[in-house]
């Protein structure tokens, strides 16, 4: 074991970061951008911790993973059971090292961050995945005996993989019916490579697959079977965790002119359909020279970056607010500043113009000004009066979030739904109206994140297992 | 991965192929599409269902050879595999007795109007039936329209077939005779949907039509479907394929089917020039024909 450094000396130590492909190089492939912690790196960067009785990063996770557990078993240099303690309460570390919002969660509460910098905990917990599966120290966990109950979790991402995993664990035959060919939902489809190498995402996928859980791709509950005829097939539980559904477009002018796409859209042909390698794969995409990506979160980020990749000459943002309201992380939209991305903030589109094959060619703009906060606390943008621009672009991606897919809700009389359609279910058990269904993630809450939809999939877990097992599912709810 | 029972040619660059995926057979109705892949490197196409052998658990689809990935369906031998098989999809046609009805199928969308003829005749409505395509040897599916219409009528343009000239021909003839349509089921190239919609509406006929956008998931994800419908957006992968003929943006729609046609006819080429292609020795010469006039 490292000798543990006496607390005035950790603080001493500067926070580790990773070390980053060069923008110039990586802005010409799809590799991930950061390289990760070496041994060496982890080890000094856990020295940093100082183990604080209260740990309010625990509570800053919103799965309650046990940090200061898991690195101080890093200082130990059992990575594999710093891993291990992790996925005790979260099933999918290597995607969250990579993908959670740190700064905003564990990492903020930091007691260190008062002074310094705080803990990196998600570049700690990035490494010890990647070392426990590149080194194949993974582990089965343990399986209960079979309890002879049968769960159909609907949808195959973060919220469905932690749910199904959950339960496999606790004895359920679980089994998955994912739409996409490929399991994995917006990890696979909606993430990008750079960010986050598939492979990963496999790897989680086929460990599932072999602690028992059975995966039904290319398969569409509610068109091929619905919910009632799942449960009527002897499915004792039902979780639905389809994501957030269709992309929302602005109903502007010339919105459907050809190189307009959603971000799902644009994504999921690079990403799933993997049209970023077209030498190999026969997916089209648009190879845009001038693209101007609409919005501000994680998602214009992820397809300003591939539009940079894919090789755009000028590869906009376009955001109606100032920087300091964009969703986006930090890091994400520092990478994109890095990659030359440029940034219209305080700007949003009016019109689309295309020309005689109604191929788009230019977008009407008008500037904005911050008024009064609204609804969201954030201020509104207001336009000013004459200040229309036009901008030539050849390739649009609409990034400005998602509604609700209708396709469940729909197909499955009785499931209550509140008027932006997203399902209603109780956020202590994950349970909707119907009985022995409960649904979590962003069908539930609208677009948020990662960690997020995997903390509903573990509370609806606990909630199901109560219930197949015959106990009160509100009695769970506390435990 | 769907096992495909035969693929067979019917037509010059036209071939049909029946898949074995009992599951979704049994749910289908007629007016639903699939999407399937051939294989892992493979595009996501959408195809229209051409025929449900629900006994043998069979779907069947009709494909013109169009491009790369039509052109790699016609390697896939009897007894072989695709990739996968999404479905059904979209909103099955909507049936309901109206007593004489019309369905017209143009192309290569004789095929898909063939199961919606099926179930408006065991709605209780007299169906005629129009088909129509360049030639005689374009003309399948013809014992099939026969069998299920109560009136049928082919068409070809050089009238090496039946009737000489368009279906609209035909449609014009029978509502300018006084017959009394109730509905109006077109599918085909989009000139001929636009052709047909432009004629009922002067009639005041109502008519649906299937569209068949470029789409990804068909599960209302993408939106590279989407369609404008009476100056509304709609996902023609979850609110259609079938919308109301009268309300259709046809330009649009055909704009927006050609976004990838260079990249389409590149790989073509490709795939054409390649000393190994494997393509069926009819598909080998194959030319992207001239824009058919309405």
């Amino acid at each position: 074991m490292a000798e543990k450094l006496p607390a005035k000396e950790r603080m001493k130590i500067t926070r580790q970061e990773m070390s980053n492909q060069d923008p110039d190089e990586r802005k010409n492939n799809f590799d991930e951008v950061p390289f990760g912690f070496t041994e060496e790196t982890a080890l000094i960067e856990a020295q940093r911790c100082l183990e604080c009785p209260k740990a309010p990063c625990i509570k800053g996770c919103p799965v309650e993973v046990d940090i200061p557990g898991f690195i101080r078993l890093v200082l130990e240099k059992d990575f594999a059971g710093a891993a291990r303690k992790i996925k005790e309460t979260n099933a999918l570390p290597a995607v969250c090292g990579r993908v959670c919002p740190q700064e905003e969660q564990c990492e903020m509460v930091c007691v260190l961050s008062k002074k310094f910098k705080p803990v990196a905990v998600g570049h700690l917990e990035r490494f010890v995945a990647d070392y426990e599966r590149e080194n194949n120290l993974t582990e089965l966990p343990e399986i209960a005996p079979p309890t002879g109950r049968k769960v159909a979790v609907v949808g195959s991402g973060p919220a469905g993989l932690t749910v199904a995993g959950d339960l496999v664990k606790l004895g359920h035959k679980v089994t998955i019916f994912e739409a996409l060919h490929k399991p994995g939902g917006v990890l696979v489809y909606g993430i990008p490579e750079f960010r986050l190498p598939k492979k990963i995402v496999q790897a989680e996928c086929d460990f599932l697959a072999q602690m028992g859980v059975e995966f039904k791709n290319s398969t569409v509950v509610g068109k091929l079977d619905t919910i009632d005829e799942l449960l009527e097939m002897g499915y004792d539980s039902v979780f639905i965790g389809t994501g957030a559904g269709l992309p929302n477009f602005m109903g502007l002018e010339g919105e459907n002119l050809i190189g307009i796409y959603s971000a799902n859209e644009y994504l999921t042909r690079s990403n799933l359909m993997r049209a970023f390698d077209g030498d190999s794969y026969d997916t089209p995409i648009i190879h845009g020279k001038n693209v101007a990506v609409l919005g501000g979160g994680n998602t214009a980020m992820d397809a300003v970056r591939t539009a940079i990749r894919l090789g755009a000459e000028n590869a906009y943002i376009v955001y109606r607010r100032s920087e300091f309201e964009m969703p986006a992380r930090k890091e994400e939209i520092h990478h994109a500043m890095e990659e030359g991305v440029q940034f219209h903030l305080l700007t949003n589109p009016i019109k689309f113009i295309g020309d005689e094959n109604s191929k788009v060619k230019q977008m009407e703009c008008i500037k904005m000004e911050l008024g009064e906060p609204d609804d969201s606390g954030r201020r509104r943008p207001v336009p000013i009066a004459d200040s229309n621009f036009i901008l030539d672009i050849d390739l649009v991606v609409v990034a400005i979030g998602n509604s609700s897919n209708p396709l469940i809700p729909a197909t499955t009389p009785g499931l209550e739904c509140n008027r932006w359609g997203n399902i209603i279910a109780d956020e202590k058990t994950m349970l909707t109206s119907r009985k022995g269904v409960f649904a979590g993630g962003d069908i539930v809450t609208g677009g948020a994140t990662v960690i997020l939809a995997a903390g509903a999939g573990k509370v609806a877990a606990r909630a199901m297992h109560a219930y197949m097992m015959g106990k009160s599912v509100e009695e769970t709810a506390t435990t | 991965m769907p096992k495909v029972i035969d693929n067979m040619q019917i037509g010059p660059m036209v071939w049909k192929m029946r898949v074995e995926v009992p599951h979704l057979v049994e749910k289908a109705k007629a007016g639903q599409f699939v999407i399937l892949r051939v294989n892992e490197e493979g595009e996501r196409v959408p195809m229209s269902i051409a025929g449900l052998d629900r006994e043998n658990g069979l779907l069947t689809i009709i494909y013109q050879v169009v491009g790369k990935t039509s052109g790699l369906m016609t390697t896939i031998e009897d007894g072989g595999e695709i990739a996968d098989c999404v479905g059904p999809l979209g909103v099955a046609s909507h049936v309901e007795k109206w007593g004489t009805t019309v369905v017209v199928g143009g192309g290569i969308g004789i095929a898909p109007v063939f199961p919606i003829a099926q179930a408006y005749k065991e709605a209780g409505n007299k169906v005629i039936s129009i088909i129509g395509a360049r030639n005689e040897e374009l003309l399948f599916y013809r014992d099939e329209h026969k069998s299920v219409a109560d009136e049928f009528y082919p068409c070809t343009d050089d009238g090496s077939f039946g009737h000489h000239g368009f279906v609209s021909d035909v449609l014009k003839k029978l509502m300018d005779d006084g017959v009394k349509i109730g509905m109006v089921m077109a599918i085909g190239p989009v000139p001929m949907m636009r052709v047909v919609a432009n004629l009922t509406k002067e009639y005041n006929v109502s008519t649906w039509v299937s569209l068949n956008p470029l789409m990804i998931d068909g599960t209302g994800m993408c939106g590279g479907c989407r369609v404008t419908i009476g100056g509304e957006t709609k996902f023609a992968c979850v609110d259609g394929p079938d919308f109301d003929g009268h309300q259709v943006d046809f330009d649009l729609l055909s704009a927006r089917l050609s976004a990838y046609r260079e990249q389409e006819q590149a790989a073509m080429k490709k795939m054409l020039d390649d000393p190994n292609c494997r393509l069926h020795e009819s598909v080998q010469n194959f030319k992207y024909p001239e824009p058919r006039k309405a």
